[in-house]
């Protein structure tokens, strides 16, 4: 399995992503801290954008 | 078979369903449905034997599993059993009519009636909405000062749901309750969640640790199953010193992370096998 680097939205350091990665699967840029969410646009291009708030609807 | 898994975010349980399922011989289709469009109108896009819904939203839930059974697939949960479990109001009417037993509950639609049952029912009690998880904004009060001041709060919060009052017996409960997971019928595994803090909740800190699925909890769960649709489901259980074990709430996209750390039951590959098989019945 592959690791690719993707840019943090927030501060533009490297995340290591592993490359079966799903849209949707969350992780932490270790220079800045911010949680952030995998995703791949229409043409498959991978990027990061910060990961949603826990809202008052999530759990069971 | 095509299993289509239906999610929002990505956690251990959904990578450990995926997971299951490739390793049972099933083609997986996860959904990511955030990024979706659902145009109702159109015909079916979705060519699989089941989805396993998965949002971790219950708002998604509920929208995208009435989009797929729109659209003629078998959704596990089906939308009936997951507005059966959603709803707590519905949850306990369920229980009561099948005589399945459960705290006390009752519901109000203004504070005055809510204290007025709560003097029937004997201090404490507690306060939840009728839909909502992971402990939120389920208060305890322990005389009718404390009543008083928790329902004024919740009649000046702008949801209208705050407004329905479903007040319940306090069960004091032996330091923990027992979640135990009921799959088609079956109730393969079982946890108690330990914590000195009347919430339970693994997601507020309690600790999970192995439960014995005695014949008495079988029965409980199956009927507890059974009575709200069956399908997959996760059943909270107190144990009362007086009154034995009394379901609690019923939850319809279980999580199930600690319970396979502390067991280590592969309760993935028990759902998709089992779903498998109920799909082909």
């Amino acid at each position: 399995m592959g690791v690719v680097s993707i840019a943090c939205p927030v501060c533009g350091g490297g995340v290591e992503v592993p490359d079966d990665s799903l849209p949707g699967e969350l992780f932490e840029c270790g220079e800045c801290g911010a949680r952030l969410e995998f995703f791949a646009d229409d043409k498959g291009a991978k990027s990061l954008r910060v990961a949603e708030e826990v809202a008052e609807d999530w759990g069971q | 078979m095509r299993v289509g898994l239906a999610y929002d975010v990505v956690r251990f349980e959904e990578k450990s369903l995926i997971q299951a399922a490739n390793n049972l011989g099933h083609t997986v289709k996860p959904i990511h449905v955030v990024d979706r469009e659902f145009w109702l109108n159109e015909p079916n896009g979705y060519d699989t034997d089941f989805i396993v819904q998965r949002c971790v939203s219950l708002s998604r839930a509920l929208a995208t599993t009435t989009i797929f059974e729109r659209m003629n697939c078998v959704v596990v949960n089906s939308l009936d059993v997951l507005r059966n479990s959603a709803d707590k109001l519905i949850t306990s009417c369920l229980l009561a009519k099948n005589n399945i037993p459960t705290p006390v509950t009752a519901v109000a639609f203004k504070k005055e009636t809510a204290l007025s049952i709560a003097r029937k029912m004997g201090y404490p009690v507690v306060v939840k909405p009728v839909s909502g998880s992971w402990g939120r904004m389920i208060a305890r009060a322990f005389d009718e000062q404390s009543l008083a001041d928790i329902l004024e709060l919740r009649e000046n919060m702008p949801n209208p749901q705050m407004k329905v009052h479903y007040l319940q017996e306090h069960v004091d409960k032996p330091e923990r309750d027992i979640r135990a997971f009921y799959v088609w019928g079956d109730v393969p595994v079982a946890i108690y969640r330990v914590s000195k803090n009347w919430k339970t909740n693994t997601a507020l800190g309690g600790r999970a640790h192995p439960c014995a699925v005695t014949d008495e909890l079988r029965d409980l769960v199956v009927k507890t199953g059974d009575a709200l649709g069956g399908g997959v489901l996760g059943v909270d259980i107190l144990e009362s010193p007086e009154k034995g074990l009394l379901v609690n709430e019923v939850n319809g996209v279980v999580e199930f992370r600690n319970t396979v750390l502390v067991t280590g039951y592969d309760l993935a590959s028990k759902i998709i096998a089992d779903t498998a098989k109920a799909i082909r019945r």
